[in-house]
């Protein structure tokens, strides 16, 4: 069931849409001809229960998979991803659950693998000699640039706590990001205190001008974060709410059906 | 199972497979279970007793171990044999004491074993016995270096196989009784030792372990001037060692084989003296003893010495040497 | 908010400099003529060809791989360049070049096995270490090859270096070590290989070719499995088909020793250096003590099962 989005009238440029995904596993129906859409500058949260349709969305808009039917728009033009490198040259960073990161190596070296500052020069670039000073000051600057506050960027990641491994995994993402930030649960198995500390990271990126798509299961996070949610039902959108005139409680009970969007008070929709 | 004995299997039971895809009825079947396949001398073993088997109307299946000490691959291949048909077993044991049950077993159901160049333990285990005399090999060799050194005080290494291995104890005791020490007899499996030899190292028969252990016994002692080698590969590797040190010229070095690559060395000056033993003989003799036996019911018994010859281009007084052309003649391996 | 742990982890790293030192410290007291800089080149020397091995051992340890058939795959290469030289008459830096191909072929052929058809490296290397080996039997007849030219055993002649002699492929060893070293810490390919080995899914997520990653290791360890196998020639100046037998497991010993972590991801390739010279260093210390060789094997097995606690140790204290 989907419902056309309200317009208020003020123009909200889309950095990301999709039209009527479908993606099938055997006798599965994930994605069952669902829609998307990401406004600049805004942080749009994707909720719902469990079999929704949720990380399928997130994996067709990653580059994880390839929708069977439907097509993906980036600033309205349609693009193809066969892979996640290729959501990744169009500017589209994800950060998944499990981090990706190398836990033996620095923070500096994890914010910068695979893309490595190689030193000028011809033997250095032959050998692929990498610019090590430059990358620790480049990891200083974007870090601070983000208020994270580690100090040592010398430091093995597997040394930092949950949460400061959560802000490097996400500051890698907002540092290549030119389009889009994928966040797939950024806040799960978090404490109260590195909760919140992810959360600011997560409004600093979008201040900075970078839409953010957030995957998450914390409806308290959701609603302190989020500009917009977009509820997944059924492999379809059911709606997109708006935090501040929704209650929880309505949020949920479109979530697991038991009201549907055109039960809410139109003021809810976004 | 190990991967690899599992792999000796297979190839085991290929082998006898193709062996019996053309054979009359009643042709002897002979087994031939050696330590390695990759000793020259169980290779040159191998061929000879193919060679005679050929000649003789026998059928010969072959197998071994995958290294020196693999005893449960022998077992295995006595097993694979005896479904092969073969009513005489050849074998030079990798474990003397631990191939004795499987042998008594195969023995219950007929078969005749002959030990080739090393013996069980007891030696009576098996029917017969086909080897070099391993203790006189090193007497000697013993007598010749003792003779070379024509009185002056000796400070001697020795690089032996490894510990408890009855040839390497044999050879080791033998050179020492020949050189005028005191050793232990034939029966001992124990290295004796001496004031006189400054250093005993385990070279496992490997030249490169043989020239690492000469290296670290001219480190412990820079003035040895006789070398005893339990082979011929451990000798090449004490000379590189030597020869690094710039000391080849002063040192007697001896050994025991006769294979065609170390009479070359005694003839080249590497090695003084060799003592040669037959390995082609052990195998014919062998094979001539399993045709009798499956063509009369005779089985042969007992201890047969097939023979020890001194090789050496610089004979020494008292001790009975032949020069390396003879060597070379009599040699197994390639020429 | 920094961290004690990384110290933890540094004492890791220390261990096999320590064992060392304690070891050193111990037949210096047994044996006067342990102690000297004639004795110390003499270990360089004597763990050059496993050293070397050593080197491409390491590198796919740090991949979390294994490699059972590196002393195999050298004692082919020794018998490749030797068999053409001696037996062929060929131009003997052409058959050197022919024995490095051969060794770096195996490598490649593990590699694909590794990379395409997704089989573990243990069973990989396990197969090809005896094909290797039955290859070596098949093409040397079982027979050592002497006689060789002298380009071929150049790397065994020696240079002095005051009272000491080296050789120099144990120079030419210690150069690759630090080259190695140099590379594995500098250098994108390099620090790929770590990531690849501590967490191959992280390093295919950040656009890292792992598949090509691995490949490069096992063909790389090839060419040092060949450049062993010439050092091995120099040294003994043989091509001996029963070279290598106990380096395969000795060139594992030696990476084990140094602190890599056999489930890849962490290690200093200097560290295997220090493993292959603890084995060095005990092998001629009891030789010089007089004590049974057996016993070298009992301590190998003991400073073995250390290693791999103390690693294990670290890393839970680490998190």
């Amino acid at each position: 069931m989907n419902t056309p989005t309200q317009n208020n009238g003020s123009p909200h440029r889309l950095v990301m849409e999709a039209k009527g995904l479908v993606k099938r596993y055997g006798q599965v129906t994930a994605l069952d001809g669902a829609d998307f859409e990401l406004r600049a500058g805004e942080i749009m949260a994707v909720i719902g229960d469990n079999g929704a349709g949720k990380s399928s969305l997130i994996k067709a808009l990653s580059g994880a998979t390839i929708p069977d039917e439907g097509s993906v728009l980036l600033d309205g033009k349609v693009i193809h991803f066969k892979s996640p490198i290729d959501a990744r040259r169009e500017g589209i960073e994800t950060v998944y659950q499990d981090l990706a990161v190398a836990p033996a190596m620095t923070i500096a070296e994890n914010l910068f693998l695979g893309r490595e500052i190689i030193k000028p020069g011809f033997i250095s670039r032959l050998l692929r000699i990498i610019d090590k000073k430059t990358m620790l000051e480049e990891s200083i600057t974007r870090m601070n640039d983000l208020k994270v506050g580690i100090r040592s960027m010398t430091q093995a990641v597997e040394t930092l706590s949950g949460g400061q491994r959560q802000c490097v995994a996400v500051a890698r993402a907002a540092a290549f990001a030119e389009h889009v930030v994928i966040l797939d649960e950024p806040t799960a198995a978090l404490g109260v205190k590195e909760g919140n500390m992810v959360l600011e990271l997560i409004r600093r990126i979008r201040d900075k001008g970078l839409p953010v798509i957030l995957i998450s299961h914390n409806m308290p996070h959701v609603f302190e974060i989020a500009d917009r949610i977009h509820i997944a039902r059924l492999g379809k959108r059911a709606c997109i709410v708006d935090p501040k005139t929704i209650s929880m409680s309505d949020t949920v009970a479109v979530m697991t059906g038991a009201k549907r969007p055109d039960e809410l008070p139109l003021e809810a929709l976004a | 199972m190990t991967q690899t004995s599992f792999s000796r299997i297979a190839l085991a039971v290929a082998a006898l497979t193709l062996a019996g895809a053309s054979s009359a009825a009643d042709q002897p079947v002979i087994g031939l279970i050696t330590k390695t396949d990759t000793n020259p001398f169980f290779v040159k073993m191998k061929e000879g007793a193919q060679a005679a088997a050929a000649a003789k109307g026998a059928k010969l299946l072959s197998a071994a171990g995958k290294t020196d000490g693999d005893n449960a691959g022998q077992v295995t291949a006595i097993e694979n044999m005896i479904a092969g048909g073969a009513k005489t077993i050849l074998i030079t044991p990798s474990d003397s004491k631990a191939i004795v049950p499987a042998i008594k077993k195969a023995q219950a159901k007929g078969v005749m074993f002959i030990a080739l160049d090393s013996p069980a333990d007891p030696m009576e285990a098996t029917d017969a016995l086909f080897a070099t005399d391993n203790y006189k090999a090193g007497v000697l060799i013993g007598q010749y270096a003792k003779a070379a050194m024509a009185g002056k005080p000796a400070k001697i290494a020795t690089l032996d196989l490894f510990p408890g291995h009855p040839v390497g104890a044999q050879r080791h005791n033998g050179f020492m009784s020949g050189f005028g020490l005191a050793a232990a007899d034939a029966k001992s499996n124990e290295l004796s030792k001496a004031p006189e030899i400054v250093c005993l190292a385990d070279s496992f028969g490997d030249q490169a372990k043989g020239q690492t252990a000469m290296e670290n016994c001219l480190q412990k002692n820079p003035d040895i001037n006789v070398v005893y080698t339990i082979n011929e590969p451990a000798a090449a590797g004490a000379f590189q060692a030597l020869k690094a040190a710039g000391k080849e010229k002063g040192v007697i070095i001896v050994s025991v084989d006769g294979g065609c690559a170390g009479v070359k060395n005694v003839k080249a000056g590497v090695i003084a003296a060799t003592s040669q033993q037959y390995p082609l003989k052990m195998a014919s003799m062998g094979v001539d003893a399993g045709i009798e036996y499956a063509k009369g019911g005779k089985k042969v018994k007992g201890y047969t010495d097939t023979g020890v010859t001194l090789i050496s281009d610089k004979p020494m007084k008292g001790v009975d040497s032949k020069d390396t052309k003879f060597g070379t003649d009599a040699c197994w391996g390639n020429k | 908010m920094s961290n004690n742990a990384p110290s933890k982890i540094n004492i890791a790293s220390l261990g096999p400099v320590i064992a060392l030192v304690l070891a050193c410290g111990f037949f210096a007291t047994q044996s006067d003529r342990f102690l000297s800089v004639q004795n110390f080149s003499l270990i360089l020397q004597q763990v050059m060809v496993v050293g070397t091995i050593a080197i491409g051992q390491t590198l796919i340890i740090l991949t979390a791989g294994i490699d059972l058939s590196c002393g195999m795959v050298m004692a082919l290469g020794g018998i490749v360049m030797t068999k053409l030289a001696v037996g062929s008459g060929m131009n003997a830096y052409l058959a050197i070049a022919c024995g490095l191909l051969v060794c770096m072929a195996f490598g490649l052929l593990n590699g694909l096995l590794v990379t395409r058809i997704k089989l573990p490296p243990f069973i990989v290397t396990l197969g090809t270490m005896n094909i290797a080996f039955a290859v070596t039997q098949l093409y040397s007849g079982a027979q050592t090859v002497t006689d060789l030219p002298p380009e071929m055993t150049f790397f065994g002649n020696t240079v002095s270096l005051g009272s000491a002699a080296v050789n120099y492929g144990t120079v030419f060893m210690l150069a690759m070590y630090a080259f190695m070293w140099w590379g594995l810490r500098d250098t994108q390919p390099g620090r790929h290989v770590y990531a690849v080995g501590n967490n191959p899914e992280a390093t295919r997520l950040t656009g890292i070719a792992t598949d090509k990653v691995l490949l490069g290791v096992y063909v790389t360890a090839g060419l040092f499995y060949g450049i062993a196998s010439l050092l091995s020639v120099a040294r003994t100046g043989v091509g001996d088909p029963n070279a290598g037998q106990t380096e395969n497991l000795d060139a594992i010993t030696a990476v084990v020793l140094g602190g890599t972590s056999l489930f890849g991801g962490r290690g200093i390739i200097l560290g295997t250096l220090l493993g292959a010279l603890i084995v060095g260093v005990f092998r001629n210390g009891l030789t010089l003590m007089g004590v049974p060789s057996v016993y070298q094997v009992l301590i190998t097995g003991v400073l073995v099962i250390l290693a791999v606690t103390t690693d294990q140790l670290s890393r839970k204290g680490a998190r």
